[in-house]
């Protein structure tokens, strides 16, 4: 069993990612808090980039909101040490790859082990740049996370084949965001993916209503939900913490009532 | 080592959700590059609609004003739609029309790679819709309109900066969501593979025809070619066929703004530092965090905090030089040219120019310089002017 694969043990995952320092890092700890009380199974803390291409609107004014606050890697790092003791679900970082380059990719894989965290997602580092991170991500423990696409076909067997942690299954064409209705056969997809690999999937852009969690959970092992709590904190800022409470509870009952 | 390296650079660093998209194009560009059909329709584009070779002019009271090198202008800003974007516009909308798609998206800075790629579309019966930052939608207004004569939709890019590398965000964020009948006609040699090496290979007509040209002016190779850089794809044209000449200077200039060390610039060749971004490595001006950083310059075309994969390459291997030119420094050039040979070139370029001011003088009589005329500069005469302080309707 992988660290990230703890989060699949028995159930359906319900995953949430929350943006560091949106509004600030005292909220981001009060959030991670709160919804590991509520029944979170994994927390993916983005870290904040000037130029998220793969992000909708939500996703990009959090990180402007963040970096304008004077969030930095560094006291991103200082905030998941203070925390790790306390809880015990896997904690991941999702950010960019100009980000852990940046820092350093070994110094950060080195830094990102010490702390406490479990597994990377850099959604513009595709299988064939893997390279880039991988011997140093292996080198510290930290799985990197591979993502399919609804463009992925042929490419999927090959990707879930040397797929660590979990597989991020992109639900749908675009960016992140909120939408009404996810029209991809995702089921199609996990299938091929447990044809070349046991690795468990989890589905993730577009989910907002413990419906859409409960319906993907049906087909997935997992239901990732960025956008939608992130556009709580941005409504309520530091008045957030018990919104964002309430709806993980819903939204991972919905998710963990699924067998 | 992944596909498109130029040395360390280059790479396909986007989301998995392109990856089959960057890998159809590159399949369809390795079929058609070598397709007699293609290559029979593109240059009969080039010549019969762009007006294509463009002339290599002897400034002659340039040239003698300086008192040191013969100076030629390549004069690109004569192409239809005033710059050298054309070329990659029209090779790109060809190659994409032939691979089935029917719309076509694209970033724009100054609006010149926006006004090409709404024109070919325009001329092959195509969708278009062009991202352009606000800024550079205030500062290049007349571009604008000109998009939209041409039918093109301008979507106004309000994130960021507000400049070319958020438009260059956001037709990338549009792409993933269209992709089965759209393609997005990359503007400059960057981006994923195989961008850098399309584009660069659309724009080397330049070098060609330079080569051509000054052999049958001159009977020898030049001394020293110029060209301005941003995203670097004139500069990679004007550059190409010399590349192996190992007596040929190359030397791109690029935007340093109110200067290298001021915050206030977009040298990223100056300031910059190895990064990935926009689906490659190469390099770029951030933090230390590895934050982009906002980038400024007079000029929309330059104002980016990154350059192109081969470039990154050329500075690493010594084969080329590049130098930053301030705002000051490009305008003076702007206003030079003009009064001196009576050529308005556009701000871009002007830094090519404004080196040349530098270079030339230091020169023997007997040395030959090229300077690549990028584009015309009847789009920055509003600019100009406030820059200037001249209060003039645009």
């Amino acid at each position: 069993m992988t660290k990230l694969g703890t989060a699949f043990q028995n159930k359906k995952a319900f995953i949430a990612f929350i943006t560091a320092g949106d509004p600030d890092l005292d909220t981001t700890e009060k959030l991670i808090y709160e919804m590991v009380s509520n029944g979170v199974d994994l927390i993916e803390i983005g870290i904040p980039f000037s130029d998220p291409i793969a992000e909708g609107p939500v996703i990009q004014e959090a990180d402007i909101r963040a970096l304008a606050g004077g969030t930095t890697t560094e006291k991103i790092f200082d905030l998941v040490e203070r925390v790790r003791p306390n809880i015990d679900i896997p904690l991941v970082f999702m950010t960019y790859c100009n980000v852990v380059f940046g820092y350093g990719t070994e110094k950060f894989m080195e830094k990102s082990h010490q702390i406490g965290i479990d597994g990377l997602i850099i959604p513009d580092v595709p299988y064939e740049e893997k390279e880039e991170l991988q011997p140093f991500a292996k080198k510290y423990g930290i799985e990197l996370v591979s993502l399919v696409a609804p463009t992925s076909h042929d490419r999927i067997k090959m990707i879930a084949k040397e797929a660590e942690g979990f597989l991020y299954i992109v639900s749908s064409l675009g960016v992140t965001g909120v939408r009404s209705e996810i029209t991809t056969d995702i089921g199609e997809i996990v299938a091929l993916s447990k044809s070349a690999s046991p690795i468990p999937c989890a589905v993730g852009f577009g989910i907002s209503t413990p419906e859409q969690a409960a319906q993907m959970a049906k087909q997935a092992d997992g239901v990732i939900v960025g956008s939608a709590i992130v556009k709580m904190v941005a409504k309520y800022g530091k008045d957030s913490v018990k919104y964002v409470g309430n709806f993980v509870r819903e939204m991972s009952s919905a998710v963990h009532s699924v067998s | 080592m992944s596909k498109g390296r130029f040395g360390i650079h280059g790479g396909q660093y986007i989301p998995e959700t392109l990856m089959n998209a960057v890998s159809d194009l590159e399949k369809a560009y390795r079929f058609y590059q070598n397709d007699d059909q293609f290559n029979k329709e593109l240059t009969a584009l080039f010549n019969e609609y762009t007006g294509r070779p463009s002339l290599l002019y002897y400034a002659e009271k340039m040239t003698k004003d300086l008192g040191g090198a013969k100076i030629y202008l390549k004069r690109e800003d004569l192409n239809h739609t005033g710059s050298h974007k054309i070329n990659n516009a029209l090779g790109q909308a060809l190659l994409a029309k032939k691979m089935g798609k029917t719309r076509l998206i694209a970033e724009t800075g100054a609006g010149q790679h926006g006004v090409a790629t709404a024109t070919v579309a325009a001329l092959m019966g195509m969708e278009c819709e062009i991202f352009m930052g606000e800024v550079d939608c205030e500062r290049q207004a007349l571009n604008v309109y000109r998009m939209e004569l041409l039918g093109a939709k301008v979507h106004p890019v309000a994130s960021g900066t507000k400049t070319l590398k958020d438009a260059v965000n956001e037709t990338f964020r549009e792409w993933v969501s269209r992709i089965d009948d759209t393609h997005y006609a990359l503007g400059s040699v960057m981006g994923p593979h195989p961008f850098p090496t399309i584009v660069r290979d659309f724009q080397s007509v330049i070098s060609r025809e330079i080569k051509d040209q000054i052999l049958e002016k001159e009977g020898r190779l030049p001394d020293a070619v110029l060209a301005c850089v941003g995203g670097g794809s004139n500069a990679i044209g004007a550059f190409y066929h010399f590349i192996g000449e190992e007596n040929v200077r190359l030397i791109g200039c690029e935007a340093a703004g109110l200067g290298v060390d001021n915050p206030q610039n977009a040298a990223t060749m100056a300031n910059g530092r190895l990064g990935i971004f926009h689906g490659m490595k190469s390099y770029f001006c951030q933090d230390e965090f590895g934050q982009i950083a906002p980038v400024y310059s007079i000029s929309a075309g330059l104002d980016y905090p990154g350059i192109g994969p081969e470039h990154a390459d050329l500075k690493d291997t010594g084969r080329a030089e590049y130098v930053p030119i301030t705002d000051e420094e490009a305008v003076k050039a702007f206003e030079y040219l003009s009064r001196t040979e009576g050529i308005i070139p556009a701000i871009e370029s002007s830094h090519a120019v404004a080196y040349a001011l530098k270079l030339a003088p230091t020169m023997a009589t007997n040395q030959i310089m090229v300077i690549n005329i990028s584009g015309r500069g009847d789009k920055d005469v509003a600019a100009i002017a406030r820059y200037r302080g001249v209060d003039i309707h645009d």
